[in-house]
């Protein structure tokens, strides 16, 4: 069943199509999903799909997995018409998807896992030395380093996501489906996940990339297919386009600059921190001025958030001083910090900054709350007011305020977070990581949106791990390492140069 | 601040049009789906006994669900931080043995001592929830083995006969033909139910039950809402303990055996959801009428008892998976 591989494999051939997808249309009550979609994958190649939220990505990946059935068009591998009606017709037929709610299961071994279903038997036992040699084998060839030994429960995220590739090259597939692969990555498990993407790539395993993050798109992949609305349109090779002529096609207008026009900053100060100390963070010193977008850049763990959480007075058991125009201040609840001026949006919008099944008008007032009393009591109709004047400003599209926010986009739901905090009268706003799992054009309003609040004279931490973004929106970029800031840019230093400052 | 974005010529009609669809639909059988299980059974109990609809007997089943109505209320705060308590009912019997052996105080004295009984027992399982970071099943499983073990020594496991006088009214009284524990019911009700709508408590009850850590991001005091919901369930639970000690004319310490069951199956028939931040008033108050007359409706056919809880079971289980299946299908 398995194979193993032969890195030395040739390159693929121009025309080795091994993927045909012919007018595929699907629709569900009121929506067309995807319209008369038709694209081809050559052997061996990491194609990226790419378009923004309700583009027709999903719909056409679970058509393709076999998740759910195409009303219309063809679909052939290899020559060979397919239908799969299921997840397991579709990796018979030789297509694993590896979806970003990974399948794998933590009460099991990683060889149990890998071979889930398909045990090799033996005299009616399972032959585990025999499933044990080939998953080391299968790991091996793709370069994974996983100790079989370890339960599948202690593995991380990048490590199961392993295992469910090699779980896919277990049954021989031909095109492996990665949605989102990167979302949940650390920069270190992102290089090595590339690295294993490029052996299957190498070995004529064809890759086909979805994420939202447009310089892995650059990295990774050779040719990408843009969605929009559902339908198909274009197919571009990688090397031939750039981000501008990307972001044209995913949203089909023009965004004269990408991250925005900064106005110049005054030199009223607002955030002087000298000093500071708190768990994960020590001795960190600087200032930001009103109108003033300041970047934080650093590695997963180098204490960004930790320093967010601390200035927010999130953090635990902690003793933070510092001064907020001119007044030292020492938050020792979000409510202390809120009350100080201080806004935060934190990095796990579904977990920590949105209430998902209290509908839209709740969560953005929730801040606000106290300002729309009168003798104790809400005043609704004021609050349906302030609400919905935000939802207009911020384009959030959503049928009514009642709307539960976990029925909107990833975009629509952030906007949500961000408008939760405009509605408040803040002096400092901590972004962090404010585009995540956003598409492209929400992500252009939100950079908008920070200039603008720059723009009113609000001082602005913006915490990123998209090193273009930090460099492309803020002012001035810090550079944070072990806890510590290691290093300041004004405006615009090339990513080499910040990367060398957090990784070096 | 003013705030010019780019995408404000970009609906998504069909998208939008998607939602509303789905949001409408599935938003009323949502708020309505326990209401239409109930007025189900409501015609099936008029059909099925020529005395159901009579005055009588409706303002009997009025006051029968009162006492476990207003236990029901305060349970419902507790179940949307995405908490329980289980002492509801021993509060009740303790509360009912202080008023029972108050009985020759004065009224207000009485009222307060056994108010403020019902919130310090709140007060202790709000603080071992949130200082303590105990479970609240544990918890509370804990304060009403207490309650119960103190009633039992201080009352010498007998019953306190008699109850104040100038409060029987709670237990026994009229208004316009309409048992004044019907009306204390739907008087805690309506305000339980503008407190939760109208007041930023209401708001944070929910926003701790879906969220507790957005919701302290959002510099909501989540320890002291979840206080706030347990003493609100100790003062109705004590009310109940009044009300139930006037009615019968006694105090004793086993009184509220099992009604904290009683409360969270009312609570969970009208649609809250045991992992809190959904439901709220409105629909325990038709899952309580659901029980009450269910249990009318058993008694009237002359329902043996022993088979009575059997169906009740049923019919709480079936209620709920009703109401499962109907808002998943919207």
């Amino acid at each position: 069943m398995s194979r193993g591989f032969d890195s030395g494999a040739a390159a693929p051939a121009e025309n080795d199509i091994v993927l045909r997808v012919d007018s595929l249309s699907k629709s569900y009550p009121g929506v067309r999903a995807v319209q008369d979609v038709s694209f081809a994958c050559r052997r061996g190649e990491v194609h990226a799909l790419l378009g923004e939220n309700g583009a027709g990505k999903s719909t056409l990946i679970k058509i393709l997995s076999g998740a759910v059935e195409r009303d219309t068009g063809s679909i052939t591998l290899d020559g060979q018409p397919i239908a799969p009606a299921s997840p397991i017709e579709a990796q018979r037929a030789g297509i694993s998807t590896i979806f970003q709610e990974l399948n794998i299961i933590t009460s099991l071994s990683s060889v149990e896992n890998i071979f889930l279903g398909r045990e090799h038997v033996w005299f009616g036992t399972v032959d585990r030395r025999r499933m044990r040699r080939e998953a080391q084998g299968l790991l091996d060839s793709i370069g994974a380093h996983i100790d079989l030994d370890t339960p599948v429960k202690r593995l991380s995220i990048a490590e199961q996501q392993l295992l469910e590739i090699a779980k896919a090259l277990a049954v021989s597939a031909k095109i492996v489906i990665m949605d989102e692969p990167t979302a949940a990555l650390s920069e270190a498990e992102v290089v090595l996940l590339f690295a294993v993407i490029r052996k299957l790539s190498a070995s004529g395993v064809t890759v086909i990339y979805v994420s939202h993050r447009l310089e892995e798109i650059f990295q990774i992949c050779d040719r990408a297919t843009v969605l929009k609305d559902g339908r198909f349109i274009k197919t571009v090779n990688v090397d031939e386009v750039d981000r501008v002529g990307l972001v044209r096609l995913m949203v089909g207008r023009d965004f004269d600059a990408f991250f925005g026009a900064a106005a110049p900053a005054s030199q009223n100060t607002v955030l002087d921190v000298s000093g500071l100390q708190a768990p994960g963070v020590s001795d960190v010193s600087f200032s930001i001025n009103a109108g003033e977008v300041v970047g934080l850049a650093g590695l997963v763990g180098a204490g960004r958030t930790e320093l967010a959480m601390a200035l927010f007075g999130a953090a635990p058991r902690q003793h933070a001083r510092f001064c907020l125009n001119g007044r030292e201040i020492s938050p020792n609840s979000p409510r202390d910090a809120i009350a100080a001026g201080i806004a935060f949006l934190p990095e796990d919008r579904k977990h920590q900054g949105l209430v998902l099944d209290l509908p839209m008008r709740f969560n953005m007032s929730l801040v606000v709350l106290g300002r729309l009393l009168r003798f104790g009591l809400l005043r609704l109709a004021e609050e349906r007011r302030v609400v919905s004047n935000l939802a207009r400003r911020l384009a959030i599209s959503a049928p009514d305020l009642e709307v539960p926010v976990r029925r909107l986009s990833g975009g629509n739901q952030q906007k949500v977070v961000l408008a939760k905090w405009l509605a408040s009268a803040f002096d400092l706003i901590i972004l962090d990581e404010p585009t995540r799992g956003v598409d492209v054009g929400a992500k252009v309003e939100i950079y908008t949106l920070i200039h603008e609040i720059a723009k009113a004279g609000k001082a602005v931490l913006l915490i990123s791990s998209e090193l273009p973004e930090v460099i492309g929106v803020s002012h001035r970029i810090l550079a944070m390492k072990n806890g510590r800031l290691v290093a300041e840019f004004g405006a615009g230093p090339t990513e080499e140069m910040v990367m060398e400052a957090i990784a070096g | 601040m003013t705030m010019s974005l780019i995408a404000k010529d970009k609906p998504a009609p069909t998208i939008s049009e998607r939602h509303v669809r789905r949001s409408a639909l599935a938003l009323f059988l949502e708020r309505y789906g326990i209401l239409l299980v109930f007025m189900a059974l409501f015609i099936a109990a008029s059909v099925a006994s020529p005395h159901f609809l009579s005055a009588g007997n409706l303002l009997n089943v009025a006051r029968q669900v009162a006492i476990i109505g207003v236990l029901s209320v305060g349970m419902t705060f507790v179940i949307l931080t995405g908490g329980i308590d289980l002492s509801v009912g021993s509060v009740l019997a303790v509360a009912a043995l202080c008023a029972a052996a108050l009985k020759s105080y004065p009224s207000v004295v009485v009222l307060v001592a056994v108010l403020l009984l019902g919130a310090a027992c709140g007060l202790v399982n709000g603080t071992i929830v949130t200082r303590g970071r105990v479970q609240p099943f544990i918890t509370t499983l804990g304060t009403m083995t207490i309650l119960i073990g103190l009633g039992l020594t201080a009352s010498g496991g007998e019953p306190i006969l008699g109850a104040p006088k100038s409060l029987v009214f709670l237990g026994r009284g009229q208004f316009a033909g309409v048992p004044v524990q019907a009306i204390l019911f739907a008087i805690v009700a309506a305000l339980a139910g503008l407190l939760l709508k109208i007041t930023r408590f209401g708001r944070h009850v929910y926003a701790v039950g879906g969220n507790e850590e957005a919701s302290r991001l959002s510099g909501v005091s989540v320890d002291r809402v979840k206080v706030m919901v347990y003493m609100i369930a100790g003062v109705l639970a004590a009310l109940g303990g009044l009300i139930m000690a006037e009615h019968l004319n006694v105090g004793e310490a086993n009184l509220g055996k099992g009604l904290e069951l009683d409360a969270i199956a009312a609570v969970v028939v009208g649609g809250t959801s045991l992992s809190g931040g959904r439901g709220g008033v409105g629909g325990t108050v038709i899952g309580v009428l659901l029980i009450g007359v269910l249990n009318n409706l058993l008694n009237l056919l002359d329902v043996p008892a022993y088979t009575q809880l059997v169906l009740k079971g049923c019919i709480i289980i079936s209620a709920v998976l009703i109401q499962e299946r109907v808002s998943r299908k919207a």
